[in-house]
């Protein structure tokens, strides 16, 4: 446990070391901005609440959670103090969730720094809070899939960029597996247990309940078991590895 | 204290440690000598868990490198080769790390700071970046990293590579100093090196112990058959890695 926090501490103010994670931030902000008030027609909509801000977070997050996941594993095995991680007494669990709490606390801290918005909207109406608090928590556990999906290829390659770019295309496709284009595409030949299976593995499905106010226990337990899976699958590359 | 039995490595068809046995007690230093690409870092890397042999055993301190992984690794301060470290901590930061994951506190944790810090005497950039650091300041900030929770086993990879003469003499000096209650591992390319601080000396291979040796007094080292007088190990070196291989 003391060895977890110690990579977390590490790993987070790894981020904060250089101006990458402020310029991260800033540009995070900027963009959530542009998305909700030109393409979420914030003020147009007329309604207090922050669903044209949600709405676009599956598409935000799956450019920058892999830009920050990507450098997990990825950075040490290139500079070469994975050596030095792995042979600590630290127990592999241990190095793996601290890492990705590391970049999940990043991400908090991010969306957290959206506030401006709830205020705003506190201040021109009366949303129901509630609703907006269940949109933050859901916001920030599909970002939590995503970060272990990023932190698990991570430790596939010692190229952050490759990384990056696999990341990319593993969360587009966690995420659009829901999308009516991509659902079609299949309703015409597969059976329908298939189509469910799929769509049932979209960030976008469970998500989008999650805004709607309502935290559902299915939803819940799909992305947390969804974490596990990458970071155990994460563990067992760190560890494939060893073998040569 | 380190006991290594058959060991074997294979990447893929290439045997890099073919069937290396070997022990190191309490009180010495060995020193692993062999041409590039021997085998000596991917025998450390075994030993400090970073790989997993394909076959043969390791023990460290009584506990199995394999079997009981964390166990092992408490008793190893492992300086990997090229002195990896994490370039955008502070000196501090880093050993502050590595106390945390090593779990000292309290007094116990001031105390072993202040003495490695002291020991390798970077006392004058522990709040500078390490990436901004020279390589011999680099070099040193690994080192205090391996030796920080006085492990009763040493494993260091070229400890004095990149270092000036000064550097390398005030290291071996440490090693030297250090050598009394732990077992020692030190490979290197530079011979007097091994003259200077090592009890016994191993050269490797292709993966294989080609000869072992002992400094025999006055007269200089007997590696294998071949006796070398004081300096001249090189000699002696080449001798034994080139009739070998021939």
């Amino acid at each position: 446990m003391k060895s977890m926090l110690a990579v977390l501490r590490r790993e987070l103010s790894g981020y904060f070391s250089t101006p990458v994670a402020y310029v991260f931030i800033v540009v995070f902000l900027f963009t959530a901005g542009i998305f909700t008030f030109y393409l979420g027609q914030f003020f147009e909509r007329g309604q207090a609440d922050l669903k044209a801000f949600f709405l676009f977070h599956p598409w935000l997050y799956l450019f920058f959670l892999p830009a920050i996941a990507m450098r997990l594993w990825a950075e040490e095995r290139k500079s070469g103090t994975i050596e030095l991680l792995l042979t600590l007494p630290i127990p592999l669990w241990a190095a793996v969730l601290g890492k990705f709490l590391a970049a999940w606390a990043f991400t908090g801290i991010a969306l957290a720094l959206t506030f401006p918005l709830w205020l705003t909207v506190n201040w021109l109406g009366n949303p129901d809070n509630g609703v907006i608090l269940a949109g933050y928590i859901g916001s920030l556990l599909m970002a939590g899939g995503y970060l272990a999906i990023g932190s698990c290829l991570s430790a596939v390659t010692k190229n952050q960029v490759i990384a990056f770019v696999v990341g990319v295309l593993v969360c587009f496709i966690f995420t659009v597996s829901g999308a009516p284009m991509v659902l079609g595409f299949f309703q015409g030949w597969a059976p329908p247990l298939i189509v469910d299976t799929i769509a049932s593995f979209s960030f976008l499905s469970h998500f989008n309940a999650i805004t709607e106010g309502v935290i559902d226990l299915r939803d819940l337990v799909f992305f947390l078991s969804l974490i596990a899976v990458w970071l155990y699958a994460n563990a067992v590359v760190v560890d494939f590895k060893k073998a040569g | 204290m380190i006991d290594i039995k058959n060991l074997v490595k294979q990447f893929g068809p290439f045997t890099a440690v073919d069937n290396i046995s070997f022990t190191v007690a309490r009180g010495e230093v060995l020193g692993f000598l062999g041409p590039n690409g021997a085998g000596k870092s991917t025998t450390m890397k075994m030993l400090c868990g970073f790989l997993n042999p394909t076959s043969g055993s390791i023990s460290v301190c009584g506990h199995d490198v394999e079997a009981e992984p964390l166990a092992a690794r408490r008793a190893i301060g492992y300086l990997p080769e090229g002195a990896p470290t994490y370039a955008d901590m502070t000196a501090r930061g880093f050993l502050d790390f590595v106390a945390d994951v090593r779990e000292l506190a309290g007094k116990d944790r001031e105390w072993r700071l202040d003495k490695v810090i002291d020991q390798v005497n970077i006392k004058d950039v522990l709040d500078q970046p390490i990436d901004t650091l020279s390589k011999g300041y680099k070099r040193r900030v690994g080192l205090a990293q391996a030796i920080l929770h006085d492990p009763p086993v040493l494993v260091l990879d070229e400890p004095t590579d990149g270092l000036d003469p000064n550097q390398k003499h005030e290291v071996r000096g440490l090693i030297q100093a250090m050598s009394r209650d732990k077992a020692i591992i030190i490979s290197t390319h530079i011979l007097e090196e091994v003259e200077a601080v090592c009890s016994r000396a191993i050269i490797i291979a292709r993966g294989r112990i080609l000869a072992e040796g002992r400094p025999e007094g006055a007269a200089g080292w007997r590696i294998g058959e071949v006796l070398a007088g004081p300096g001249k190990l090189d000699a002696a070196f080449r001798q034994i890695t080139q009739a070998r291989a021939a």
